[in-house]
């Protein structure tokens, strides 16, 4: 269903390829978690997976479709094949549950007697009946992250790519989610999550592709998240001297887009 | 993709970029009201050139007492000049017709014609000179006349109207001229604002872009509402600017030059309706290609 043959995927700009020489072969109705820590290529994994990206080399195969040769204009119908969900959720917050489910539908171009039908059966099915009159800001993080599986699986794709679904929920929310995604598998949809939550993945023992630095280091079935080899999460900051302490405030100075300042052009 | 969810996308875009949809109406509007002043200016001229050529006189000056010109001599012109003058030309085929106006008869016409002016009072019977009015089956073909009579015995002078008008329509081309730069630099204005816009529209709708993305919604779908709203505000636009010249043409021509005997040389509403779908056409035109190329640049898959 999804097939990794020899990828490669530089970045413009970069030197470090964010994946080397990658074999992944995920069949049809699988349930594979990608783990990794941050930077370990798991985001680029699946931005390839869903033609966001190309790859530098190598060939990836999804849905039956080489990716690398197809045209843009075939992009739009072979996303309506796959699902998506973010750590973020990407919920559109001036609408509410119903319209945001809905709005996937109605920019494909359903018909509006489907889009009535789908909408209520795919939010009863992940569990959130009767809230589809709220707006986003109104539900828990739990619930937001349920309208977004709601809206990635209401065309019946295929395939559902999960990036860090629950980086921003509490470990028994994220236990409730990954249970919802593994109820989506066992309806016949195949599901890859990228990851790097120990207790969900020790939870379901499923299929783990554990990455690290853009190279597999580990494809087993029925496994565990284990601890990466390199001690540190993100090595770059212990290594680069000039790599500022954790000081007071530096939050809110990550909030400064270079690019939105021009700091990339004037490079 | 439903017309009814289109209209809703289109709606909400409008909404929460306002002022700049304003400011694009705007700009259409004044663009387009200086193209079309610009063109009705050509239409009036054409329309007076058609009224006036019929009826542009050549006049001949006779020679007076007091006439100061050479050829003169200081003499006022005989009898037998002017029966000559007068059978020269009705024998020449590009003279339609012939009026004399005696001395008495152009100092009414004078008196009549400046009766609001206080020249009048200094101006006395016989200061202005019998002529010959000569009205020509080519207006265009003067030039015969004048050379031909402007030294003959006892003229003192052929003056052509033609001279005149041409002076004014010369001051129309350039009012045409003018408005017409003028526009097309509003023009350009209008397509700057209007890319302008899109990319800020396309920004402030980014994340609804990137879930039509996501979800595989068609280049079509996603730039259709860019394009429509476009449309829409261009639209506006031109008509606001049609309604304007209509009411202007109507409030400052009709009614303001009604008194003027020149009804039939001036234009109206049915100048500006000739020219509404051109104006319509050209900004839909613009309104598109701006879009299309403005989104195929900001809005990549």
């Amino acid at each position: 269903m999804i097939r990794f043959d020899n990828v490669t995927k530089v970045y413009p700009r970069s030197t470090r390829p964010a994946l080397a020489d990658v074999n992944v072969n995920v069949e049809r109705g699988e349930f594979v978690f990608v783990v990794g820590p941050s930077g370990s290529g798991k985001s680029t994994l699946l931005r390839l997976a869903l033609r966001e990206e190309r790859a530098t080399g190598g060939t990836v195969l999804v849905a039956g479709q080489d990716l690398n040769s197809m045209s843009s204009r075939k992009v739009p119908r072979f996303r309506r094949q796959i699902g998506a969900v973010f750590q973020d959720f990407r919920l559109l917050p001036g609408k509410t549950v119903d319209q945001n489910v809905a709005f996937a539908l109605q920019v494909i171009g359903k018909p509006s007697s489907a889009i009535r039908q789908l909408v209520p059966e795919t939010l009863e099915m992940v569990g959130l009946e009767g809230k589809g009159k709220r707006l986003p800001h109104q539900l828990s993080g739990g619930e937001q992250q349920r309208v977004a599986i709601a809206r990635a699986v209401v065309n019946k794709p295929q395939i559902l790519l999960c990036d860090e679904p629950t980086g921003n929920l509490d470990p028994k929310i994220s236990l409730d989610i990954v249970r919802l995604l593994d109820r989506i598998n066992r309806a016949g949809t195949t599901v890859l999550m990228a990851t790097h939550d120990a207790d969900t993945v020790n939870a379901m023992r499923r299929r783990v592709v554990q990455l690290e630095e853009g190279v597999v280091v580990r494809d087993a079935e029925h496994a565990t998240y284990l601890a990466a080899t390199t001690p540190s999460e993100s090595p770059t900051l212990l290594e680069d001297p000039d790599a500022v302490e954790d000081v007071e405030g530096i939050d809110d100075i990550g909030d400064l887009d270079p690019e939105r300042f021009g700091a990339e052009e004037g490079r | 993709m439903k017309p009814g969810f289109i209209a809703g996308e289109v709606w909400s875009g409008l909404r929460r970029n306002l002022s700049m949809a304003l400011s694009v109406i705007l700009v259409t509007m004044v663009s387009m009201f200086l193209l079309g002043l610009g063109l009705l200016a050509q239409r009036q001229a054409d329309t007076m050139k058609g009224y006036w050529y019929d009826r542009i006189q050549v006049s001949i000056y006779l020679c007076t007492d007091n006439s100061l010109q050479p050829n003169c001599q200081g003499q006022a012109a005989t009898e037998a000049q002017e029966q000559s003058i007068e059978s020269q030309l009705r024998a020449m085929p590009e003279v339609k017709e012939v009026f004399q106006e005696t001395e008495a008869e152009a100092f009414e016409r004078f008196k009549e014609q400046f009766r609001n002016s206080p020249i009048t009072g200094n101006v006395q019977l016989g200061d202005i000179p019998q002529s010959f009015r000569v009205q020509l089956s080519d207006p265009t073909k003067y030039a015969v006349v004048t050379s031909q009579f402007e030294r003959a015995p006892g003229v003192a002078s052929v003056q052509d109207q033609e001279k005149v008008l041409k002076r004014f329509f010369q001051i129309i081309n350039w009012i045409t001229a003018f408005s017409v730069f003028l526009a097309t630099l509003m023009v350009i204005c209008a397509t700057l604002l209007m890319a302008t816009t899109i990319r800020q529209a396309a920004f402030i709708r980014r994340r609804e872009i990137g879930i039509m993305r996501l979800v595989g919604a068609s280049n079509w779908t996603i730039r259709m509402p860019f394009i429509i709203e476009m449309l829409v505000v261009a639209a506006l636009g031109v008509g606001l600017a049609v309604g304007m010249l209509w009411l202007g043409l109507r409030l400052i021509f009709n009614l303001g030059f009604n008194q003027v005997i020149l009804n039939k040389a001036l234009i109206g509403a049915n100048d500006v309706w000739s020219l509404t779908p051109w104006l319509f056409g050209g900004v839909i035109v613009i309104a598109v290609l701006t879009s299309v190329v403005t989104l195929r640049r900001y809005l990549r898959v």
